[in-house]
């Protein structure tokens, strides 16, 4: 950008900051707290407006590994993949933040039960130091008889949750609301919907900064183009003063990347795509890059080389 | 659109009433009843029949600043009554408003340079209210140039076409929305305003006529108006009008979103 920009826009509103995790002094135990948010311009124009704080990367750690995960993926993770206290503590060498995904509460999977999930997720913040994001999986049912209870458990602790939806909000939500913590909220790549529920939940009490939007992306070759589109009409609508899309966003990038079978295939399969481990890798990367474009403030990643690219390009994309 | 709220006007008998008996009470709800409905700014306006315009605007003010921190629009034709209410405002501030004449312009520019307010200007002067699309557009553009040469940012002016009321001179309105469209390729910086109850003075069904206009000028660009925000089909309609333009993002609950943004 040698010539500079030449038009500068002059937006009448900055994003929310949202503050993840709670010292002592503020109710809670962790060691460092992290904010997002407060943008007064698009994705790294800093030659228009203030850009605070850095996007974050939470490494994506599972409370039971995937049968099914590609080869490139679990191999590089074995060590840990079946200790997730472990696998956060490891995956922090390179992330910001650890994203817990329960997906063992899934009726289907009936491998963590709501003591089991509380307990792991208390074990998780006495390991780290830092705020934790603690996801459902999906399932209405199990997601509301979790969830809450890891809430209450984690009672002050400002963590993240995730996710609710508008057709299933108010029991998690409520429970986020009293006990002090943060929450995602789910649109299917809709921004009438994002702006919809965001309203229903400050309505139930929810504040508007501690709401994150997930606003649903899909990896490189997935739908990318039409999350990037959602985001970059969301947040122009928020810089303009549409306080209910005003929120930061978080992009889960490593389970969606490596969902695909470009990830996923081994070399023997395609030969032609050549070496499946690296492939998988740049998957990752390239769909975070462009959500980071898109405007995305906290990414879930899972391959540590991944991250580590990343977390490289972010430093190179917040030099001013 | 940037909504200003026109009740707390001494023109309304009960407005008139409260002010006489200096009944802050009423009118303190009258300007927290408008913000809840949606206006962003109040106006204010002791009417024609006040004996002490500047008492009485100081009062007014005083009265609503307690009760909302909304920017006021002082409207007054007396530049006293003006100074009289923006000595003791403290919320933002709107001066509602001057006309083109050279001297009251200029006078006007430094008054809100000074006081850091916004300015309304009024595209007539002396001679009247202009009959014409040609002659509207020439006092903007003189308001404009008098505001560029006295270092008033252009961005804090609101021009205002004047609306006729319909039984008046029906085929001005027509006119004065190729105005407003016409005043954003002449300044677009600057915006635009109407006082939209003009229209329907005197007129029957006046709040139809009200709600026609104002969709029709915000599809020609109308920034800003003076109306009132307790007529809910007028500002769901606004509501409404701003989805098909595109300025607000639709949601289900659209009207309660749009409130909710003002907040």
């Amino acid at each position: 950008m040698a010539d500079g920009l030449r038009h500068l826009e002059k937006w009448s509103l900055d994003v929310h900051v949202v503050r993840l995790g709670a010292q002592k002094d503020d109710g809670g135990t962790r060691a460092s707290v992290l904010e997002v948010g407060g943008q007064k311009t698009l994705p790294f124009l800093f030659e228009e407006g203030v850009l605070p704080h850095r996007p974050l990367i939470a490494a994506e750690v599972y409370d039971v590994p995937d049968p099914d995960g590609p080869p490139a993926l679990t191999q590089k993770l074995k060590p840990v993949i079946k200790d997730p206290v472990a696998w956060a503590k490891e995956s922090l060498k390179e992330a910001d933040l650890v994203c817990l995904k329960l997906q063992g509460i899934h009726p289907e999977e009936g491998k963590t039960d709501k003591k089991a999930a509380v307990t792991l997720t208390k074990k998780i913040l006495k390991a780290v130091g830092v705020p934790v994001i603690v996801l459902g999986c999906g399932d209405t049912q199990a997601d509301n008889e979790v969830l809450p209870a890891v809430s209450e458990a984690t009672k002050g602790e400002r963590l993240l949750f995730g996710d609710v939806v508008q057709e299933n909000y108010k029991t998690i939500a409520a429970a986020c609301t009293a006990d002090g913590h943060n929450i995602v909220a789910e649109s299917p790549i809709d921004v009438n919907i994002a702006k919809q529920l965001n309203i229903l939940l400050t309505d139930l009490g929810m504040p508007a900064d501690r709401i994150v939007i997930n606003p649903t992306i899909g990896a490189l070759g997935y739908g990318m183009e039409y999350a990037y589109s959602i985001m970059e009409r969301a947040r122009t609508a928020a810089l303009s003063g549409d306080n209910m899309l005003a929120m930061p966003f978080i992009c889960f990038v490593g389970q969606e990347a490596w969902k695909t079978k470009e990830a996923k295939a081994s070399a023997g399969e395609v030969p032609e795509w050549g070496d499946a481990a690296e492939r998988g890798i740049m998957w990752e990367v390239v769909t975070a890059l462009s959500m980071l474009q898109a405007g995305a403030d906290i990414l879930t990643m899972v391959h540590p080389t991944a991250i580590r690219i990343v977390r490289r390009a972010i430093d190179e994309l917040m030099k001013k | 659109m940037f909504v200003i709220g026109e009740l707390i006007n001494g023109m309304y008998q009960e407005v008139a009433r409260a002010l006489e008996r200096r009944d802050a009470t009423f009118i303190g709800q009258l300007a927290r009843r408008q913000a809840v409905a949606g206006a962003d700014a109040l106006d204010i306006n002791c009417g024609p029949l006040s004996r002490d315009p500047a008492a009485d605007m100081r009062w007014l003010v005083e009265a609503v600043q307690k009760e909302v921190s909304l920017p006021l629009s002082l409207d007054s034709t007396k530049q006293a009554v003006i100074e009289a209410g923006l000595a003791v405002c403290q919320n933002k501030v709107l001066i509602n408003s001057t006309t083109a004449d050279e001297g009251k312009l200029s006078a006007y520019l430094e008054l809100a340079k000074k006081k850091d307010a916004d300015l309304i200007a009024v595209t007539l002067d002396k001679k009247g209210v202009p009959q014409d699309k040609e002659r509207r557009l020439e006092l903007a553009a003189r308001i404009v140039e008098a505001a560029a040469t006295r270092d008033f940012p252009v961005e804090r002016l609101f021009l205002d076409p004047v609306l006729m009321p319909v039984n008046v001179a029906q085929d001005q309105l027509f006119v004065i929305l190729e105005v407003i469209k016409d005043l954003k390729l002449l300044a677009p910086e600057a915006r635009t305003v109407v006082g939209l109850s003009n229209i329907s003075q005197g007129a029957r069904d006046r709040r139809w006529i009200n709600r026609a206009f104002l969709l029709m000028a915000q599809g020609a660009g109308l920034d800003a108006a003076i109306l009132d925000p307790l007529d809910a089909e007028l500002m769901k309609t606004m509501v409404a009008g701003d989805l098909v333009l595109n300025k607000n993002i639709y949601c289900d609950a659209y009207f309660d979103a749009y409130l909710k943004t003002r907040r």
